[in-house]
């Protein structure tokens, strides 16, 4: 027990250090001059995405449920705030209509209704952080519910997440069709050109994450926590025992929906665009890459691996676009085949090697055993 | 016929070289049968005193032996030669109007002098030729082309042509060429002072479902003030109508039928790899895609070196591509998947990195978009009713489902290596217990999958582009038709994909506009989750152990 509570300790120093990097350094650092205002940005950005795998590690790391419409409930939260911005700067366009330009292309000069509770902050704020979470409930009930699990699960939300990128891309919609919601003035009042704005932005987004870290610790150390992966490691068991899993399910997979849709709201005013290239299959995949690119199940390692992973595409995209989604590709053979336990779990390898001065060989034993490959993961 | 036949051509032949191609073989018309003469009608035309009367007189004119003297004056190769005229031919020489080489005394063909001048056409006069030259195209020997000329007669609204059409009517012997003449006849009598003329052609419109007519008909039944041509005309529209309905319902059936055969084809694949082995591969487009590539290699490998039996390369690219993807599937199997079974999650990540890297690559070596030519065989259509055609392709396609389907459960059932397969996923280490390798039949099964979807992408190579985002178009449908049918069972897809293709066809125009096909994919989806809160385990489960462990694995 003492090694288990030496190893929290150690954790906690290392979120606590993280933190202060993150919260405290790097913004003082960019006032002073020494992190230009682009990598602020770009680092808020990050800390947005690491919400969105923190809900992602909750789901699939500790219940072992492979949601692959995560990014729908990302799109929710970050069309909400996006089209509350889009109100905010409303009549200052190009056309001064009272309705955003991408309408006035698509010869809508009226507001359509559902566009109308938006005008109000506090509604848009609400809805970008409840209404994932609703819509995952909704999912949820329909699935969990009947018992549609595992691969099933996974192969219906990827249909749901497809469905939903097929509409988002329609001008239809009305929400901007392929070129999404862009063109951002101002939130809340503030311009969204002040490298001032765009530090209090970071700021908020560095102890959202934080709160959010916080919130997600708790969870998998109460009782519920236990219970979700008692539900990965054998479903069936718990139900003999008595536990009704479904609702436990449904009620993770709503607090992931919401962390997503907050990770959504907090990314589209740093970003200044969403588009529906950012819904979809392909982009809720990329989020279970970044769990397990970090080590799955550890929280922490959701948030290295959705930082390291987006630096990493930042900076291959840069110089070579065309190879990106081979890297990627070949990036989600390696982690799950090579380092099912990720990052982190090379580290506490590397940790064994040199507290216990055992060969690489042999350490590296107990960690592949992790997953025998007859566990249904 | 014969004889009509031997002597246009000889006067074709020498005339209307000039046409510019456009020479009418065969015109089933003797010169000089009926009308007046046409050495008269020559002479006529070329005097320009004369000649816009004689033009106004052809106007009703119905004996195509005019037709080459006409175009001569057209383009301008007519010339006045002696007591006659002449047309210059191609090769520069004079002929005169039965088609022989005008010869001067010496016996040399004569060609124009320096400076003489061909008769000229009188500008006001130009058009009309040009109409009466398009009312004779419609006894011309190429049948589309009098099938052409008559639609257009047809939807001129000039009534002056009624007497060419009934001519050509009375002679024509070709079935679906008599159905266009009569349509355009009776749209001109539509048009006829006399009542009972107008009645006869709305209820032969009607009898032929002239959908053409139809904006015709609408406005006729406005105006008509007799009430039994009123009452012939409301019921043209009527049966008219009600056709038009039928046909397009018709259609969409076919549309469904060839989408859910598609996604059979798609999902016979995933039928053995997920239904029977219960592995995920999300890689599964990429091995249509892969399927598509290869016809497209094999089709330019032909272009270059075996052109003269270019058609013959489908022959091989079928096959091919399904030994392309199944040796891809191989590889996968034995490098990659063999290592993750019993982790369907994981595979399903693992082989969409897969994907990704399979498509991106054809991207970068082949480029954004190739496409391949069907064979000539697949060419045109069937038509089913009158302006329906269902495609070869598409038809083919169909049949190519249903072949691959038969195949693969004669295979599964009545083969020794189908029975070792299924024994296999049954009961594993009880087939492993009566010595069947169950490493290599996983090792094949998962082969075989991955080729009949390389069959699929050579199929659909025929109907669409290939590009290397083919395989995510048909995967997440792909994978519904599995779930909804069931896993493990053959039927189940058959019955799902033909339900899923034929709701995503007959939903789309039900729900119309240009977003149709989107939100029709949309409540497809709604329609299956809702089925599956019904049957979570699909149409058609398996029954026993094995199957209840697939579905809920994870």
């Amino acid at each position: 027990m003492t090694a288990g509570v030496r190893t929290r300790d150690a954790q906690l120093l290392w979120v606590a250090a993280g933190g202060a990097v993150f919260v405290v350094i790097l913004p003082l650092a960019n006032l002073a001059g020494f992190v230009s205002d682009y990598y602020l940005n770009l680092f808020g950005k990050y800390l947005a995405l690491a919400v969105l795998a923190l809900g992602m590690d909750l789901i699939w790391g500790y219940m072992g449920v492979l949601s692959l419409g995560q990014a729908i409930f990302f799109g929710i939260g970050a069309y909400s705030i996006g089209m509350h911005m889009l109100l905010e700067g409303s009549g200052k366009g190009v056309y001064g209509e009272p309705v955003p330009d991408f309408m006035v292309w698509n010869q809508v000069y009226q507001l359509p209704l559902f566009w109308k509770p938006y005008k109000f902050a506090p509604v848009a704020l609400a809805a970008a952080v409840l209404l994932p979470a609703a819509l995952a409930a909704l999912i949820g009930l329909l699935t969990f519910r009947r018992r549609l699990r595992g691969t099933y699960f996974a192969i219906l939300t990827q249909a749901i997440a497809f469905a939903v990128w097929l509409m988002f891309n329609r001008n239809e919609m009305r929400l901007g069709g392929t070129n999404g919601l862009t063109d951002f003035k101002s939130i809340l009042g503030f311009s969204l050109s002040a490298p001032a704005t765009l530090r209090g932005l970071y700021l908020i987004t560095a102890l959202a994450l934080a709160a959010a870290l916080v919130l997600a610790r708790w969870l998998v150390r109460s009782k519920t926590g236990l219970v979700l992966q008692a539900i990965r490691d054998n479903e069936r068991r718990l139900e003999f025992l008595g536990y009704d899993t479904s609702g436990y399910k449904i009620f993770v997979f709503a607090i992931s929906g919401a962390l997503a849709g907050l990770a959504g709201m907090l990314y589209a005013p740093q970003v200044g665009i969403i588009t529906p290239s950012q819904i979809g299959v392909l982009p809720s995949l990329e989020i279970v890459i970044w769990v397990a690119f970090g080590g799955r199940g550890t929280l922490w390692g959701a948030l290295l691996g959705a930082v390291s992973i987006n630096w990493l595409r930042s900076v291959l995209t840069g110089t070579y676009p065309r190879l990106w989604p081979i890297i990627l590709g070949g990036l989600f053979v390696t982690v799950i085949m090579l380092f099912p336990e990720g990052l982190l779990g090379i580290g506490s390898r590397l940790q064994a090697v040199l507290a216990r001065r055992v060969p690489l060989a042999r350490a590296a034993a107990p960690a592949a055993q992790a997953y025998p490959p007859s566990d249904k993961i | 016929m014969a004889l009509r036949t031997e002597v246009v051509s000889r006067v074709a032949v020498g005339l209307l070289v000039c046409a510019g191609g456009l020479l009418p073989r065969g015109a089933a018309a003797a010169p000089g049968a009926a009308g007046p003469d046409i050495r008269v009608i020559a002479g006529q035309l070329a005097e320009p005193a004369t000649q816009a009367t004689a033009i106004a007189a052809l106007g009703g004119l119905t004996d195509p032996a005019v037709e080459p003297l006409l175009r001569a004056l057209k383009d301008g190769a007519l010339y006045r030669w002696n007591t006659g005229v002449a047309v210059l031919g191609d090769d520069g020489a004079l002929r005169d109007l039965a088609g022989r080489p005008v010869l001067d005394s010496r016996g040399q063909a004569v060609v124009p002098r320096e400076g003489q001048e061909a008769v000229a056409l009188e500008e006001a006069s130009f058009g009309r030729v040009q109409a009466i030259l398009e009312r004779l195209q419609v006894f011309t020997g190429d049948p589309e082309a009098r099938r052409s000329a008559a639609f257009k007669l047809g939807s001129l609204r000039d009534v002056t042509a009624v007497p060419v059409l009934a001519k050509a009517l009375e002679q024509e012997r070709d079935a679906r060429t008599r159905t266009v003449l009569e349509e355009a006849l009776a749209k001109l009598r539509l048009l006829a002072p006399v009542a009972a003329t107008r009645a006869d052609a709305a209820r032969a419109l009607g009898r032929l479902r002239s959908e053409s007519a139809l904006a015709e008909l609408r406005t006729v039944l406005e105006r008509e003030a007799d009430p039994t041509t009123r009452q012939s005309v409301q019921a043209a529209v009527q049966s008219i109508d009600s056709f038009v309905f039928h046909r397009s319902v018709v259609g969409y059936l076919f549309n469904g039928v060839s989408l859910g055969a598609v996604l059979l084809i798609m999902s016979l694949g995933l039928a053995v790899t997920f239904g029977l082995m219960g592995i995920i591969n999300m890689a599964h487009g990429e091995m249509l895609m892969i399927g598509s590539y290869t016809a497209w290699v094999v089709q330019e490998l032909f272009a270059t070196h075996f052109v003269a039996h270019l058609d013959y390369y489908f022959v091989i690219a079928l096959p091919l591509s399904f030994l392309t993807a199944g040796l891809v599937g191989l590889a996968l199997e034995l490098g990659i998947i063999r290592f993750l079974y019993g982790r369907p999650l994981e595979t399903l990540i693992v082989t969409w990195g897969i994907g990704m890297i399979f498509s991106q690559s054809a991207r970068l070596y082949f480029g954004d978009q190739t496409s391949v030519n069907p064979p000539t065989w697949f060419r045109g259509g069937v038509e089913v009713l009158r302006g329906l055609i269902f495609p070869w392709s598409r038809i083919f396609i169909v049949v190519l489902a249903l072949g691959a389907l038969a195949a693969l459960y004669l295979l599964l059932r009545y083969t020794y290596a189908g029975l070792r397969v299924q024994a296999v996923m049954q009961n594993r280490s009880m087939a492993a217990c009566l010595g069947i390798s169950t490493r290599r039949i996983d090792a094949l099964t998962f082969a075989l999958g991955t080729g009949l979807a390389g069959i699929g992408g050579c199929a659909l190579a025929l109907i669409g582009t290939v590009d290397p985002e083919v395989g995510k178009t048909y995967i997440v449908d792909a994978f519904m038709v599995v779930v909804l049918g069931g896993v493990g069972k053959l039927v189940g897809a058959v019955v799902a994909s033909l339900g899923i293709g034929l709701a995503n066809k007959l939903l789309e125009p039900a729900i119309g506009g240009t977003a149709g096909a989107i939100y029709a994919k949309v409540a497809v989806l709604a329609i299956v989750i809702w089925f599956l809160q019904w049957k979570p385990t699909g149409l058609f489960p398996s029954r026993g152990r094995a199957a209840t462990e697939a579905a809920e694995a994870g």
